[in-house]
Parts: C-alpha cells; sequence; structure tokens
C-alpha cells in the first residue's frame, strides 16, 4: 500500500485546471481594502535633494522610513533600508514613498503628486568598476588545498582566463504579492506569495515594533519563485503591512511585470579569473580560481550565493592543489538575490569551461578530459574543502551516458558535418554536476510539522515547505501515509502558515521536501507507535478509522509536532574547511547544438541527460522538475539576456524584450533519465532534484563553444555566458576576421 | 458606461470604463479569478480565453471592444475537470506551479478546434506563442495529444 515512489498526481493538478487554485491576487477584496504601491528611485545613484509629499497626501495615504519603528533587513546582514532614509538612493527601483488608496487609478495620481528632486550621481554598474572601487559586500574568502601556486608552476601546461556569466530575471509568471488583515491589538494576518514565511514574520514584526507573536505569514501557493521570493518577498509584504497598521485596514500589493523586472534582484552575474596548470593526458595539476560576484547594493544573500559558487567550483572533478577566492562586488543594481542554483550554476560552468579549454588546448576530446579528472569512489574522492564526496555515482553516469546516447560516433558525425558545411555548424559535449544538498548555513537545516489525526480518520500535516509547484506537498503527503499505513488520500498538507510552523527555514536548496518530509515523517512515526502500542494492549482493529477512535476513546493523542535536525554538517569559514553537504544530487547531460553561421541562430538538436537522483518518493513530479529545471537552463545559458543601459537601466524588462524559453526551442530529441540507486541517508531513499538539473544546461552552452572551436584558427575560442544568437555572431565574425587575417 | 458580456453562456451587465480590460473585467468585477495576469502586454498568455472559439488575451481586449461579445474562461471548460483538455492535464500531470496554465488550456481548446489531431509541430507553432517558466512544455505537448484523443475538438 506504499504510496512513497509512486506517481501520484500534484495536489493541486485539478485546481490547475478548473481556475479553483487561490493564488495572493486571487482572494476577493476584503471590506476597506487598500492598494498599495511605492515611488521608487529612477536613478541606479542618487541623492534626495528635496522631498515634498504635501499634494500626494491630499489624494492617498504616504509614508516614508519616518513611520517605520526600524528600518533595516536582510537575511544575513540587515543593511538593506526598506525605505531610503539617509537621503541616498543606491539602486533603481529602491522604494523611496509607500503610497495606499481605495483605487489604483488613486495611487498612481498619488504617486504622480509626489515630488522628488534628485542629484544624479555616478554609479557603480559592472564588476570591473567595482573591483576598481574596492567596492565589495563583506571579505573575501577562501577555500585551500595544497600549493596550488606550486602545482600550476610546475605543471607541463597552464590556461588562463577570465569566465564571465550574465544574470537572470526569476520571470516568476506572477509577480510579487502580499495581503494584509490587520487584527486585534496591532496584530497582523499576512497572506504572502513568499517561499519564507517566517522572514516575512520576522521583518514585519521588526520593522513595525510587534512581537513576532503578533503576526501570523500564511502562504498557499506561489506562481513560481524560483528563488526570487526567498528574500525579496519580504519588502512588498512589509510595505502593506506598514500601510495596514497605520490604517487598520486591508491592504493588497501586487507588482506589474514591468516593475517587478525593474526592481527586484537576479541570478548574480560572476567574472571569474582562472588559471590552470595540467599534464598532457589533461589532468589538473592545480588551480586557482578568483570568483567575482555582482551582488547589487545590499547583502541580500549573496555571501551565501558566492559559498556555493566556491563550494562548486571544482564540480566533478578532484583537483589536489587548489585556491579558490571569492569576492562579493556591491554595485547600484537591485539587491541579486536566490535563483535555483544559489552560485552553484555559476561555480559548475566555470569548471566546465576550463574543462573544454584544456580539451581545445590539447586536441582532446573532452570527455576523456571529465574522466581522468572525475573524483573517484574509494580514493581521489574528496573535495578542497575537506568533504568526502559519499557513494559517489559520477564514474558510472560518466560511462553510461556516452553509451546510451552514442556520444563518440556522434562526436564524429559533429567533426564530418564542420568539414563539410560552409553554412552551418555543429557541437557536441557532455557536462557533469555534482550538487551539494544542505544549506551551507548549517542552522538552517532544520525542520518542524504538524500531524493532527481527526476523529474521521482524515489528517492534516503542516510544514514549514511552501508549495511554488515542485510538489512538495504532494511529497509529504506521500510520506506521512506510509508512516501512518494508511492511502495517501487520507491526508491533505494545509496552507503554509507561521501559526502551525515556527522558526521555518526557506522553501529553497532543494531541501524543503527533505527536511520538511523528514519531519512530518517523525511526527507521523510518533503517532504511528503510540496506535501501535494501544493495539498491542486492546487488540488489533478492523480498520483505520476505528482505530483512530479507540485511540480517541482510549484517550491516545492523535496530534503530533514532528521534527528533524539534518546530521552530520560542519562548516567553518575561518579554514574555509568541513561537511557542508549531507550527500551531493548527481548528473551528466550531453547536449548537440546547430548553429547558422551567418546568423549565429542556434539550435539544439538534442539533449540526453542521465541523472542520479535516488529513489523518487514520486517519480512523476521528479521528472518534471528535472525536465523544468533543464529548459530554465537552457534559457540562462543561451536566450536570457538582461541588458542595461549606460546608466543602469534595466532594457529588457517585460516579455517583450527578455527572451525565456519557449516550447519551441526545447531540445528536438531530448531524453531525461536517472539510474537506479537508493540515496541511504535521506529520506525515502531520495535526493533532492529541485536545483541540480538546472546545470545540466551548461552542456548546451559548452556545445556551443565546442562548435566555436572548430572555426576557432587554433586558438581556444572564448565565449561569454548566455550563447546568445548575437553573442555567437560576433564569436564567429572575430573568428572570421582574424581567419582572414592570417591567410 | 454598461456593457453586455456573455461570459461562459452567461449574460453579465458590467459598469466600467471603455478602456477597462476584459481581463480586470473578469477578474475585479466579476470575481472569476482563473484567468491569470501575468505580463499585461499581451506576451505571455497567462490571460487567454476563447472569443467565439478563438485565443484572445484577455488583458488586450478593451471593454467597448468586449461588448456584446462570447467569451469563454477557464471556469467555462468546466467546474469537475471533466473537459478532455482538463482531463489530459490532469493525467499527464502538466501543471508545476500552476499559474500560466489556464492560458495554455484555453489555448490548447483552440488550436485542437481547428485542428483535432495535430502534430508535434502544429502544436508547437500555436503555443510558443505562450510562456510557462516552470518548463512544462514536454507535458503540455503530451497533453493536446492526450487530449485529442479524449475528444477535445468536439
Amino acid at each position: 500500500m506504499s504510496a512513497v515512489g509512486k506517481d501520484v498526481p500534484h495536489d493541486s493538478a485539478r485546481g490547475h485546471v478548473t481556475g479553483e487554485s487561490i493564488y495572493v491576487d486571487d482572494v476577493p477584496p476584503l471590506f476597506g481594502e487598500l492598494v498599495v504601491d511605492f515611488v521608487w528611485s529612477p536613478y541606479s545613484k542618487a541623492r534626495i535633494v528635496s522631498l515634498d509629499l504635501s499634494e500626494a497626501r491630499k489624494l492617498a495615504y504616504v509614508y516614508t522610513h519616518e513611520d517605520l519603528h526600524h528600518n533595516r533587513l536582510g537575511p544575513i546582514v540587515a543593511d538593506e533600508p526598506l525605505l531610503v532614509d539617509d537621503g541616498l538612493c543606491t539602486f533603481r527601483g529602491q522604494p523611496i514613498v509607500v503610497v495606499a488608496a481605495e483605487t489604483r487609478a488613486a495611487v498612481d495620481a498619488a504617486k504622480r503628486a509626489v515630488r522628488i528632486e534628485f542629484e544624479e550621481l555616478k554609479p557603480i554598474l559592472t564588476i570591473d568598476d567595482a573591483i576598481a572601487a574596492q567596492s565589495f559586500i563583506g571579505e573575501t574568502r577562501y577555500i585551500r588545498r595544497g600549493d596550488a601556486e606550486a602545482a600550476i608552476a610546475s605543471a607541463e601546461h597552464v590556461i588562463e582566463g577570465v569566465f564571465f556569466n550574465q544574470g537572470q530575471d526569476h520571470f516568476y509568471l506572477e509577480s510579487q504579492a502580499a495581503i494584509v488583515q490587520p487584527g486585534e491589538n496591532g496584530a497582523m494576518h499576512v497572506l504572502s506569495s513568499t517561499q519564507h514565511p517566517t522572514e516575512v514574520q520576522e521583518v514585519i514584526a521588526h520593522l513595525l515594533g510587534l512581537q513576532m507573536n503578533q503576526v501570523v505569514v500564511t502562504t498557499k501557493r506561489m506562481g513560481g519563485a524560483f528563488g526570487g521570493k526567498e528574500a525579496q518577498a519580504t519588502h512588498p509584504a512589509t510595505m502593506a503591512a506598514l500601510v495596514s497598521q497605520k490604517t487598520k485596514r486591508p491592504t493588497r500589493i501586487v507588482y506589474d511585470k514591468d516593475t517587478d523586472m525593474h526592481v527586484t534582484g537576479k541570478r548574480h552575474a560572476f567574472q571569474n579569473r582562472y588559471r590552470v596548470g595540467f599534464t598532457r593526458s589533461g589532468e589538473i595539476v592545480g588551480m586557482k580560481v578568483e570568483f567575482f560576484s555582482d551582488g547589487g547594493a545590499y547583502a541580500d544573500l549573496s555571501p551565501a550565493v558566492m559559498a556555493r559558487a566556491m563550494t562548486h567550483a571544482e564540480n566533478s572533478y578532484y583537483i589536489a592543489n587548489m585556491d579558490i577566492r571569492g569576492t562579493v562586488c556591491r554595485t547600484n543594481t537591485p539587491p541579486n538575490t536566490a535563483f535555483r542554483g544559489f552560485g552553484g550554476p555559476q561555480g559548475v560552468a566555470t569548471m566546465e569551461n576550463v574543462v573544454e579549454e584544456i580539451a581545445a588546448f590539447l586536441k582532446k576530446d573532452a570527455l576523456d578530459v571529465r574522466r581522468v579528472n572525475c573524483y573517484g569512489v574509494e580514493t581521489r574522492n574528496t573535495t578542497p574543502y575537506g568533504e568526502v564526496v559519499p557513494n559517489n555515482t559520477l564514474p558510472r553516469l560518466l560511462t553510461e551516458l556516452p553509451e546510451r546516447c552514442d556520444y563518440r560516433a556522434r562526436v564524429d558525425a559533429v567533426r564530418a558535418f564542420n568539414a563539410s558545411s560552409q553554412t552551418q555548424l555543429k557541437g557536441i559535449a557532455l557536462s557533469t554536476v555534482k550538487f551539494g544538498i544542505s544549506f551551507n548555513t548549517k542552522f538552517l537545516n532544520q525542520a518542524n510539522a504538524l500531524v493532527n489525526i481527526y476523529l474521521d480518520g482524515s489528517v492534516q500535516v503542516s510544514t514549514g515547505a511552501t508549495e511554488m509547484g515542485q510538489g512538495v506537498n504532494t511529497k509529504i503527503a506521500q510520506l506521512v501515509a506510509d508512516e501512518l499505513h494508511i492511502p495517501y488520500e487520507r491526508v491533505t498538507v494545509m496552507i503554509t502558515s507561521t501559526e502551525k510552523n515556527n522558526n521555518t527555514s526557506a522553501s529553497a536548496a532543494s531541501s524543503a521536501a527533505d527536511l520538511n518530509g523528514s519531519a512530518a515523517a517523525d511526527g507521523a512515526r510518533r503517532i504511528r507507535e503510540r496506535l501501535d502500542e494501544l493495539e498491542s494492549r486492546i487488540g488489533k482493529q478492523e480498520t483505520w478509522e476505528k482505530l483512530v477512535k479507540a485511540a480517541y476513546h482510549e484517550r491516545v493523542s492523535l496530534g503530533e509536532r514532528g521534527f528533524y535536525a539534518t546530521p552530520r554538517l560542519d562548516w567553518d569559514w575561518t579554514s574555509g574547511q568541513g561537511t557542508p553537504f549531507l550527500y551531493y544530487t548527481m548528473g551528466t547531460a550531453c547536449s548537440e547544438v546547430l548553429i547558422d553561421r551567418f546568423t549565429g541562430d542556434l539550435k539544439v538538436l538534442r539533449s540526453d541527460v542521465l541523472m542520479d537522483i535516488g529513489k523518487p518518493i514520486n517519480p512523476g513530479i521528479d521528472r518534471g522538475q528535472l525536465v523544468g529545471a533543464f529548459i530554465q537552463g537552457m534559457g540562462w545559458v543561451t536566450t536570457e539576456d538582461l541588458r542595461y543601459d549606460e546608466k543602469g537601466v534595466l532594457l529588457s524588462h517585460s516579455p517583450t524584450t527578455y527572451k525565456i524559453p519557449n516550447i519551441n526551442d526545447l531540445p528536438e530529441v531530448f531524453n531525461m533519465d536517472w539510474i537506479d540507486v537508493e540515496n541511504p541517508i535521506n529520506v525515502g531513499g531520495s535526493k533532492a532534484v529541485g536545483e541540480p538539473p538546472l546545470l545540466m544546461a551548461i552542456s548546451i552552452w559548452c556545445a556551443v563553444k565546442n562548435a566555436l572551436q572548430f572555426v576557432a584558427n587554433g586558438d581556444i575560442a572564448r565565449l561569454k555566458l548566455p550563447a546568445t544568437n548575437e553573442e555567437i555572431l560576433m564569436r564567429l565574425t572575430e573568428y572570421a576576421k582574424r581567419g582572414a587575417a592570417v591567410a | 458606461m454598461r456593457y453586455s458580456i456573455t461570459i461562459n453562456g452567461s449574460a453579465k451587465s458590467v459598469d466600467v470604463a471603455p478602456d477597462m480590460p476584459l481581463l480586470w473585467i473578469l477578474r475585479d468585477v466579476l470575481g472569476m479569478t482563473g484567468t491569470k495576469f501575468g505580463c499585461g502586454v499581451g506576451v505571455c498568455g497567462a490571460c487567454t480565453v476563447l472569443q467565439n472559439g478563438e485565443a484572445v488575451r484577455s488583458c488586450q481586449i478593451a471593454a467597448s471592444d468586449a461588448n456584446g461579445k462570447r467569451f469563454t474562461t477557464i471556469e467555462g471548460l468546466s467546474r469537475d475537470a471533466s473537459h478532455p483538455c482538463q482531463r489530459a492535464w490532469i493525467a499527464e500531470d502538466v501543471a508545476q506551479c500552476g499559474y500560466c496554465q489556464a492560458g495554455m488550456i484555453m489555448t490548447a481548446c483552440a488550436l485542437l478546434r481547428d485542428k483535432p489531431n495535430p502534430s508535434d509541430a502544429d502544436i508547437d507553432a500555436v503555443m510558443s506563442d505562450l510562456v510557462c517558466r516552470c518548463g512544462t512544455y514536454p507535458r503540455i505537448r503530451k497533453a493536446i495529444h492526450l487530449a485529442a484523443k479524449l475528444g477535445a475538438q468536439k
């Protein structure tokens, strides 16, 4: 009767196809509700010379930082003002004034009536500018093993370069939204489209001068989040809560898409310097990599994103001597934030780029270079930060996938094709990922769950996990059903609420099902133990329903609070050593691309992905995550191009100019599969799947680089990420010109 | 201004500004929130509804243009998820976050009316006008093929 391992449909599947599923802005207007919006800095950096709210106040409720009890927030360090309070605007989109009125029209009129005189200042907009100005957030951090400098100095060959990746907009279809209802004695009830209800609760309480026990934050579901609603859902909810506190009226804030894209942070752009020493067989003997990320104006999650980039810098490869440095740049862009992968993609793409370059330099197949360097199962399996890679399936994946997708023959076919075609160019690459599972910050790796059994035998479960489409609630229901030995249909996972579960971690780091599923299973297990004990006294009951009734009559508790804290973890930044991850989700992907030599137009012909995701709790949901994450990663590495003007104005701030993948962009042949391996250390034998498959799309970028190698006249082809058609065309043009000059 | 618009077979009389988009009429005036607000510029497709069987973007239709016309929304397919497209969508477990799916399903209905047995290319040509950030595209394709088998064109 086990539900775990079955393709149980997503618990919202029916609501999603009838229109019944409720998102924040689908809640009917509450009596007396106010529309909330804000006036934001139109400049990347500017001084406020004067602020005149007299006209606006005639039209609407208007609030500034002076109306807050405190005005600093931030998930790691509280360095960011919710509302500009020192006369200095440090990013375009920074909230200055909160405006509220009965109608959208009145709000818009009031916003226009806010008079602000600015003195525009010169902003820092690029990583280069930030380095030149020594404008950083926090200290440079290090992970070191061996003597990288010496190993590189004595290596047979050395390559060095700079790898640049652009950011990525989350482009959740449901923009940021929250509804606030004021209660008695200053209390607040908040419905927020957030991955992190506890953070919303904590910030609202702190900024409005309340105790946390006066603020209840609930999250039913999000219309996409992808990291963008981990830290940055807090701002709109707090602005609405401020108005509710002042007016004692319900409030609603919903960003429109353009505003959302202008004012919220994105995936971090990185610019990384690397030097790598290797042997003639391609074995890396030493590597030095210096990460610089664009953190934006405030810390947000940037230090943690950098930590994940650094702990993924070597990806799947054993490098005996490695020197990893990470510095977060402070610029005048919206604070960059979590985005599916959380620095992992930037670290892994940097390493995969290096592997491609070593192969190009040695004129070897890149798969051979990957195999030579791949982490071992028994030896050569300790990371630069000292964690032993447990149950390493990478060597197996690197053997199985090339066979399955006929890699060698296709490499030859690509070479033959490129030798014969004057109009088109093909490329092929097989990349890997080893993605650490657990929050890098140890204390976040905990969860609690509430399990209530009712008189009719039905069950409610509440956890801190938030549902954003990833199916976490469905998985939790399956786990609980199995612990109680009942059909999963008897279990409902409730709206996430800080009233039911306190001090929860964000649904992030791919860990929501691991942590909350383990906590829920723990609670259910303890109830089941009590029921088993009861049956041993009064005899086996015919049905679950009779057992529950008997337990009630015998005064056996039918409720439980489960708890889980991830074992083993430890991490120390002073040494850059420890065990930050419980296990790794691993994978390999092979992609083949076709490029038009005259336009740079890119088509993905085929992608094959093979992963180790343990034993899925719900294979159908996990397949959806694998495919969807790959497609999202494909957008990052190919078409999604954040363009800014010289003043830092985002030009690609709507789907008219910002191109996320659509159905036409799918690889023509697209095979997604996993190997049958149980993960002994995690709930249900499963592994986390939310983020790792996004990194498999790096194989597409590597394939483009591989294609360009055919026309690079013996040089190592360089390529920025994303490999947009424009970027590809520029590289093709550069190599054609250089080729002509040589000829 | 007072306008008469037929939604899911039921005549509705609404008193709104002439330039109010049909999307706002549906969501804010009639309380029919199954149709979603995505980009607001007619590109993402989340707000798609049917006008006489054709897929249209409700954020781009002003009240004055909607006057006297007939529209079908996701609520109008069936409340009990019995429409072939709805059944196919559940069977293939298409939706992840679900936010774009009403628009996807309505567009699929219009496609299947024109092409009862579409090829992958037929599907891609039409569905590429919409975006799903969760990347459910392969299952959208499968669901449309399944809906065709279940008789969605009728």
